[in-house]
């Protein structure tokens, strides 16, 4: 059976078929990848990443509920409505639903078709692993529009695992038009999926930290939407006020304040005219993934960051750079293969050895490897 | 054995909230080094075999303490086959009584592990009948 073809048509079990294939890297995996190539680059991947048990995975249910049904996809109808009045400023043709249905993701009402890729850990002794992430998003069941993966890390170290770029390639060329990703619980430096993903969503919640872990490298910084979920928690005034220090340091904006009685205004960066349209500032966002409530305002978020990358260049710049990552490493492991092929017999292991009694240093081992490989031509 | 990852979906279908015994199960596959899909508590069979298709698994663990296996496998079993899930083996835990089990083993399941099994048995017969289904 052709599995290319299959996942054309729709058909689901091949799909899956086709992932495991793909996530296993046989033969049949890696043509069906380069038949579906051309198919892919349509759909929009929304990386979302943060620490173990700050609710990623209930987050992704509703989002994913929230964009298969955009006027009652959340379970929490009175707020969503009076949230959407208020943001509906235009004219309103008077119809309650048209109302509602401003606060839908801005590329239109339509059910978008979602996929969903959810990364758990692999055991590093045995190998094994639980995928637990299906156990939040019950809600999505019996939707022929939604699709879940779950995959483990297989070794992989930043937080996804080193198939998970070619899974995506497959749900894109499937036809699915927002793929959310979500890495395993990401603590500081889990930062892959930033190289992968259009859009970043850094998930935190009350009570993790205090404003040192916020001025950290790593995570944040790969934040485009950053989520304070479970706000109905005490401490969320204090993670939102650390989140906001540590953002205004990376792109000062002008702001007035109160400081020993005397009113002090900082101007901010300097900027050029344009440097506002071209830079994004993260928002800082208030959810409760229990309930739904701030789901309409992620997605607009999201809609957002994908209107301000493809008007500013940055989607295919993004593109680039993530075909780049695939293509070096693809590269980099083809060259390490065929190189030690060629090697002759037992050179590897005699240098290997000359290393572990200390004749010669590792990087002395890797000119001799390279230079006799040179030689023999 | 070949290195081949095993995926395995535990659920437990039905209305019981005793999930200790998928957990454990759970955990015991996980350390035989298989992957384990846990769904959680109350699936009805359409979103397990939902759950198969979408994960390709190559085992469905049910999980039934409520007494109502004769109506929920029988459902499963059917549902994965309209999927096109034939090679997908079943198995079940949990309290199922004696006279059962012949019927239930007849209907395509391949274990049936109450409590006190020792975890080595069912995962070496999951392993066996997975690799004998697709190697």
């Amino acid at each position: 059976m052709d599995l290319s073809q299959g996942v054309l048509a729709g058909d689901r079990l091949t799909l899956a078929r086709t992932l495991s294939q793909v996530e296993n890297g046989t033969d049949e995996g890696k043509l069906a990848l380069s038949e579906l190539f051309s198919h892919t680059g349509k759909a929009h991947l929304v990386g979302v990443t943060g620490a173990s048990g700050t609710g990623k995975s209930s987050l992704v249910n509703q989002l994913a509920r929230y964009y298969r049904n955009p006027v009652k996809g959340v379970s929490e109808p009175a707020k969503v409505a009076s949230i959407s009045t208020k943001r509906a400023s235009g004219p309103a043709k008077g119809a309650s639903i048209s109302t509602e249905r401003a606060s839908g993701p801005s590329q239109g009402v339509e059910p978008r078709r979602v996929a969903i890729v959810a990364v758990d850990p692999t055991s590093p002794f045995t190998g094994g692993a639980i995928l637990g992430d299906r156990i939040r998003m019950r809600d999505l069941a019996g939707d022929s529009g939604v699709f879940i993966r779950s995959m483990a890390t297989r070794g992989s170290l930043g937080g996804i695992a080193s198939a998970t770029a070619a899974v995506v390639q497959v749900l894109d060329a499937a036809g699915y038009d927002l793929i959310l990703i979500e890495t395993v619980g990401a603590g500081q430096s889990e930062v892959d999926i930033a190289r992968l993903a259009h859009t970043t969503i850094v998930v935190e919640a009350p009570g993790l930290g205090d404003d040192i872990q916020a001025i950290k490298a790593g995570i944040l910084e790969i934040a485009d939407v950053l989520v304070v979920n479970k706000a109905d928690l005490p401490g969320v005034e204090n993670t939102e006020r650390a989140l906001r220090g540590s953002l205004n340091l990376a792109h000062p904006l002008p702001h007035r304040f109160m400081h020993h009685g005397k009113l002090e205004v900082v101007s901010g960066q300097p900027m050029s005219p344009d440097a506002s349209e071209t830079i994004w500032v993260p928002p800082i966002l208030r959810t409760v993934a229990l309930d739904g409530t701030g789901i309409p305002k992620l997605a607009d978020a999201i809609a957002n960051h994908r209107a301000h990358l493809e008007a500013t260049g940055g989607w295919e710049q993004r593109e680039r750079g993530r075909l780049q990552t695939e293509l070096d490493l693809l590269l980099t492991n083809r060259l390490v293969e065929s190189f030690r092929a060629r090697l002759p017999a037992g050179a590897y292991e005699r240098v290997l050895v000359d290393m572990q009694e200390r004749r010669i240093s590792p990087s002395q081992a890797v000119e001799k490897l390279v230079d006799g490989a040179r030689d023999m031509k | 054995m070949s290195d081949r990852k095993i995926r395995v979906l535990i659920a437990k279908p039905g209305l019981d909230g005793h999930d200790r015994g998928a957990k454990v199960v759970a955990r015991a596959l996980r350390d035989a080094g298989m992957e384990v899909i846990y769904t959680g508590l109350r699936q009805t069979p359409e979103m397990i075999a939902e759950a198969a298709l979408q994960e390709d698994v190559d085992a469905v663990g049910l999980s039934i303490l409520s007494g109502a296996h004769m109506a929920l496998v029988p459902r499963v079993l059917e549902l994965l086959k309209a999927n096109g899930q034939d090679r997908v083996r079943v198995f079940l835990g949990g309290i199922v009584p004696d006279e059962d089990v012949p019927l239930l083993l007849k209907m395509g399941v391949i274990g049936i592990y109450g409590p006190g099994t020792l975890s080595d048995t069912y995962v070496n017969d999951i392993r066996k009948t997975v690799m004998a289904a697709q190697p």
